[in-house]
């Protein structure tokens, strides 16, 4: 099957001769649902601008759906949807004006794009401020219009960078869904965020970019394997005592109630059985890092 | 391509007429103001201009003003704030092509161009009785300017960097050029010196055409006047088109 996205060799420099990216090589599949991470700076924004036609490179290829970008510029942009990370509408125009807007310049006519701006509108909860000025909506809401306006033209591929930066978790978590709902339906998602629990939880494979270049490209499930430590809060039925027994994990009181273990080689049901033996009953687990986090500041630091 | 057009121009339409009191109603007030001033109280003292009335003589030229600044003020704004507010982003990750961009644009200070220039007509039109003298050249001459002027403020937008970029080219080259064009006087009374310096000054011929489509008389012939402003609009047309596929200041 032919790659929903295929990047080879690509660079770009700035004219103050800032390298934003080297010799990048990615590949995206049909349908995926990809994570694209890195630190502030790591040339995320750069790579999707150069995808979305909105920076020149400075040399290699993009390739959408078996599509040279620099030979089929339009049919390439037909294909893609960009949420980008920052505002970048007409804060003075009626929401419903900026969707039918951008479904216009992609040749889709006024009253078909009403129809298609209803749908989205309504899909996200913004139906009813669709005569109100973009300027009058809160963070939140300015994100998911961008989401809208991305997917006016029914896009093959969803371009989001950040999308839940500013979001709340309610309005996050219904945002997921519809990113789900559609990734089922065939769209191919590509995804920065800095919340890493967002990939983690959304995307099947993983790219991670640090200083131009592409230190990682693995499925998420793979990556997520080489994490051997956790990193646990137990919390007790009964108060703790204040000396804890010597174990063979690494364990602190956090409180009266809970404390934390690390581990290496040993289970959880190991470590809740020695626990145990010493007399301290556990009746909650849950884990006190996202191990996609501990990865990443792993992989990053190392490259460092 | 059409219907990309179409939104390009609606929008456009639509921005300037959502701030009507900003964009249509002062310039009605400004220059009903002038032919009270200048034309109404200070005219009769004047006396006759190339054999009309001078509250007559300075009306196209007042109209015409109106055109200019309106043209150049909707293309120069509109496409400085969508780079400002990075609203540009939506055309450039579409497939519209550079040339319809730019067409959008300007049909939209042609638009804003008509709008007033037709509000300052009717205004006029209560006070004076205005004769047209040949509806196609005050037409054709029209759409010259209006064209000319917002592929200025179109090239202008691409250069600015800031508010005040957007200013200084109006208020220093424009209104200068504009009021040296011939607007309140014929040429035919400057020493011959600023006769010959007028005549390299591309306003002079607007306003010199679009007299005569009112009066019926001008000081140069009304097909040079076409072609000096025909060929003005080619050479911003290609500069404009240049400097947006290029992407100068919208794309790095």
């Amino acid at each position: 099957m032919t790659e929903a996205l295929l990047i080879s060799n690509l660079t770009k420099t700035y004219a103050n001769n800032m390298q934003a990216l080297s010799q990048v090589n990615l590949s995206v599949k049909q349908g995926d649902f990809f994570a694209l991470l890195g630190s502030n700076g790591a040339g995320k924004t750069t790579m999707i601008g150069i995808i979305c036609s909105l920076l020149n490179k400075s040399s290699g290829k993009v390739q959408v759906l078996g599509k040279d970008q620099s030979q089929h510029l339009n049919e390439v942009k037909r294909m893609i949807g960009l949420m980008p990370q920052e505002f970048n509408f007409n804060p003075f125009e009626p929401i419903e004006e900026i969707l039918i807007n951008q479904a216009g310049y992609y040749g889709i006519d006024r009253c078909t794009a009403k129809a298609q701006a209803k749908i989205l509108l309504k899909r996200i909860e913004l139906w009813d401020k669709r005569l109100d000025m973009a300027k009058s909506l809160s963070g939140g809401m300015k994100r998911r219009l961008m989401l809208a306006r991305a997917l006016i033209h029914q896009p093959k591929i969803l371009i989001l960078d950040e999308p839940s930066a500013g979001v709340d978790v309610e309005i996050r978590r219904s945002m997921w869904d519809f990113l789900r709902e559609l990734n089922a339906q065939g769209v191919t998602i590509i995804l920065t965020t800095h919340y890493l629990e967002e990939a983690e939880s959304l995307c099947r494979n993983i790219a991670i970019l640090d200083k131009g270049i592409i230190i990682e490209q693995t499925s998420m499930k793979k990556l997520l394997a080489r994490v051997s430590q956790q990193v646990l809060i137990l919390e007790s039925v009964k108060r703790l005592p204040n000396t804890l027994p010597e174990l063979d994990f690494k364990i602190e009181l956090l409180d009266d109630y809970s404390i934390q273990v690390v581990l290496d080689e040993v289970s959880i049901s190991q470590a809740l059985n020695a626990l145990s033996v010493k007399g301290i009953e556990i009746e909650h687990v849950r884990s006190a890092q996202n191990r996609l986090e501990t990865l990443f500041l792993r992989l990053t630091s190392r490259k460092n | 391509m059409w219907i990309a057009y179409k939104t390009i121009v609606i929008k456009e339409i639509l921005r300037f007429s959502r701030i009507w009191v900003q964009t249509i109603f002062p310039p009605i007030i400004t220059t009903s103001l002038y032919l009270l001033i200048f034309g109404g109280l200070m005219g009769e003292r004047i006396g006759d201009m190339q054999g009309v009335d001078y509250l007559h003589f300075i009306i196209p030229g007042i109209i015409l003003m109106t055109v200019i600044q309106n043209s150049y003020a909707n293309t120069v704004s509109s496409f400085f704030l969508a780079k400002f507010n990075h609203s540009i982003e939506e055309l450039l990750i579409s497939p519209v092509s550079y040339w319809v961009i730019l067409l959008g644009y300007i049909s939209g200070g042609i638009a804003r161009g008509f709008t007033v220039g037709l509000g300052v007509f009717i205004a006029v039109s209560f006070f004076v009785e205005l004769h047209i003298y040949n509806v196609w050249i005050v037409l054709m001459t029209f759409l010259l300017t209006a064209i000319l002027f917002s592929l200025a403020g179109f090239i202008n937008a691409v250069f600015a960097q800031s508010f005040d970029d957007i200013s200084i080219v109006p208020t220093f080259i424009l209104m200068p050029m504009t009021y040296l064009g011939g607007m309140f006087y014929s040429v035919e009374i400057l020493p011959e010196f600023w006769q010959t310096l007028s005549k390299f000054n591309p306003i002079y011929y607007m306003v010199d055409s679009f007299r005569m489509g009112f009066l019926g008389s001008s000081t140069t012939d009304f097909w040079v006047s076409m072609s000096v402003l025909s060929s003005m609009i080619v050479v911003l047309a290609v500069v404009a088109f240049y400097l947006l596929k290029k992407g100068v200041n919208i794309k790095t």
